[in-house]
């Protein structure tokens, strides 16, 4: 570990401190009236936008097409000259900076993921490290750690071309050649839109894994409001012409949708998509006794919707909630799950973090230190 | 084909050339393809024509490939150059290469300068295409992903798109190099030099062929070897193209 203390450490998060990886501070992100205006466009692309994405936290741009969610991401490394406004990365301007090298030091991921296909694994990800002189015996050593961190074998993928992964793999040596260097922002344009639902569920969680281990501050742009409700700890969404319709977290712009628009999108079945928020292990579930447990039963890091789909598949019956050796938990009812809803419903969404129910273990929400 | 014949013809002198005073059974009986003719005139016709012939190509497809990759670079970046270059290159390319090189004479003279001129501009099409055609089909998300990542465009250039236009710039210059070995044969109407001498010479000697099949045998055979010393260069040059699927 390092101990000397240089300017790296200052203004970083709680999340710098967390787990054994030797990470760069995340860096707070702050926009600033951005504007994005296209010459002989009567409209700006992007009007006024305004938000701030704490260090160490994921912020998902979603909306329809046209809302210049892609624009307002790559207005932040620079990609887009930005026409008004200011954006801010740990407190510094970024419009003064050279654009070359502070892309260097954002993460970049896109869609298409663009590996370099004349160039190994290896030699994709250590090209940011070579752009900035690392020495040679550093890069191959990252190299191999990112390989392990994205649960790759390094041994057996070093030295392979992109042509010669499967479509997951491909997008996880994306996100390991974005983590490089360690950046403090990552930025994600639909990183997961290309592949098939099964592998782009696993890929979510994997990443929601390493972003546990890494706390990197993200951007991630998407058009899939699930996929914005599991990944970002905020959501901003855009509306037609760049005008941010809301920014909060997930389970307030579920339960208390800013307007018509943001209702709209999220869908009608809000309500539902709520209860994905919280697992049964958050819950102060029902105790076992009485109940005789039935042939129901789920370990605790089940989403309440998933277990509410259960129960309704098997007519009402109560779920009990297992451990991993099997004993009861507790026991989930949908009087509970109602009274859960109402809980939340009726609580006041001002005071910021979501808004922990009555009904709930520990106040969510809250980064585990 | 009123040139091809008068002057050198006239100089030509015996009946066979290069008969020299040792002419073996197989000369005078005339048979289809005499070896030993070939091995007594190696070193002194054979071996000289080949190596001019090499120079000639190597000069006239070095020379093109430098001006078409400065041409191609600069089209690359600049769009609207690539129709004018196309139209003058495709005119250079269509003219009569023996209209050509004639023309050439009365302002550079019958010489090599001449000469070169005229197999450069032969290889200037070809070559422009290729390499355009090479860097523009670089994936569009490869390169935002380069500039994403911080890349200049000098380094996205050196390190990204080159390397990826290698196979069509290679593709390019295996059909330049053979068509300039081609081409060269005929270099022999204003400058004195390559196989083309030793063909010509031949196509005058009437019933003998053994000059004639060697020289010509010998273009093929350039042409051959230069063309697959270049697959193997670009099979070392881009492996990543063979790593497919497993």
């Amino acid at each position: 570990m390092d101990i000397s203390n240089t300017a790296h450490s200052e203004g970083s998060s709680a999340f710098a401190k967390s787990g054994e990886q030797e990470s760069k501070a995340a860096a707070e992100l702050e926009l600033r009236n951005v504007s994005k205006r296209y010459p002989g466009q009567r409209e700006p692309a992007i009007a006024e936008l305004s938000f701030t994405v704490p260090a160490g936290e994921v912020c998902v741009l979603v909306g329809p097409s046209g809302s210049g969610k892609t624009t307002a991401m790559r207005l932040i490394n620079r990609m887009i000259s930005i026409s008004g406004g200011d954006i801010l990365l740990g407190g510094h301007s970024v419009l003064h900076r050279d654009a070359r090298e502070l892309r260097r030091e954002i993460g970049y991921v896109i869609q298409q993921i663009g590996l370099f296909p004349h160039q190994t694994v290896g030699e994709n990800i250590a090209t940011v490290p070579q752009l900035l002189g690392w020495p040679k015996p550093r890069i191959a050593a990252r190299v191999d750690e990112l390989l392990g961190l994205i649960g790759l074998d390094a041994e057996e993928m070093r030295d392979r071309y992109p042509a010669q992964l499967s479509g997951g793999q491909r997008q996880r040596v994306g996100v390991a050649r974005a983590l490089a260097a360690d950046p403090p922002l990552m930025l994600m344009d639909e990183p997961f839109g290309a592949i098939d639902p099964i592998n782009r569920t696993r890929l979510q969680d994997e990443f929601l894994a390493l972003q546990q281990k890494v706390r990197k501050t993200v951007v991630f742009v998407t058009h899939d409001i699930d996929e914005a409700i599991k990944m970002g700890d905020r959501i901003a969404i855009l509306r037609e012409g760049g005008h941010l319709a809301q920014y909060d977290t997930p389970r307030e712009i579920l339960i208390h949708p800013a307007d018509e628009f943001v209702a709209q999108f999220v869908g009608a079945d809000r309500g539902i998509k709520r209860l994905s928020l919280t697992t049964l292990g958050e819950l102060k579930l029902a105790e076992p006794n009485g109940l005789q447990p039935g042939s129901l039963r789920a370990p605790p890091q089940t989403s309440v919707r998933d277990a509410l789909s259960m129960i309704l598949t098997a007519n009402g019956e109560p779920l009990a909630v297992v451990d991993g050796e099997e004993r009861v938990q507790g026991l989930l009812t949908l009087s509970l799950i109602e009274q859960l809803l109402a809980d939340e419903a009726s609580a006041n969404g001002a005071n910021g973090n979501g808004s922990p129910s009555r009904l709930l273990v520990d106040g969510d929400g809250e980064a585990a230190g | 084909m009123a040139l091809a014949g008068t002057p050198v013809l006239a100089a030509a002198g015996p009946v066979i050339p290069n008969f020299g005073a040792h002419s073996s059974k197989c000369v005078v009986e005339n048979r289809f393809f005499c070896g030993d003719w070939v091995s007594r005139n190696w070193d002194s016709v054979l071996w000289p024509a080949l190596r001019q012939h090499l120079v000639l190509t190597l000069i006239a497809v070095g020379i093109g490939f430098v001006i078409s990759m400065a041409l191609a670079l600069t089209a690359h970046r600049f769009g609207w150059l690539e129709r004018p270059t196309i139209l003058v290159t495709t005119i250079l390319y269509t003219i009569p290469s023996l209209a050509l090189f004639e023309l050439l004479v009365a302002p550079v003279g019958a010489n090599i300068y001449a000469a070169e001129i005229a197999l450069v501009s032969y290889t200037l099409l070809i070559l422009f295409r290729n390499i355009l055609t090479g860097l523009r089909e670089v994936p569009s998300e490869v390169l935002d992903a380069a500039e994403g990542m911080g890349m200049s465009r000098r380094q996205a250039l050196l390190r990204v798109e080159l390397p990826l236009a290698l196979p069509a710039i290679v593709a390019g210059l295996r059909i330049a190099v053979v068509t300039i070995i081609a081409l060269a044969t005929i270099v022999y109407t204003i400058y004195d030099k390559g196989l083309g001498v030793p063909i010509h010479t031949a196509l005058g000697e009437g019933p003998f062929k053994t000059e004639l099949i060697a020289a010509g045998g010998l273009t093929i055979l350039l042409a051959l070897a230069a063309d697959g010393l270049l697959v193997l260069v670009q099979r070392a040059l881009t492996p990543w193209t063979r790593a497919r699927g497993s």
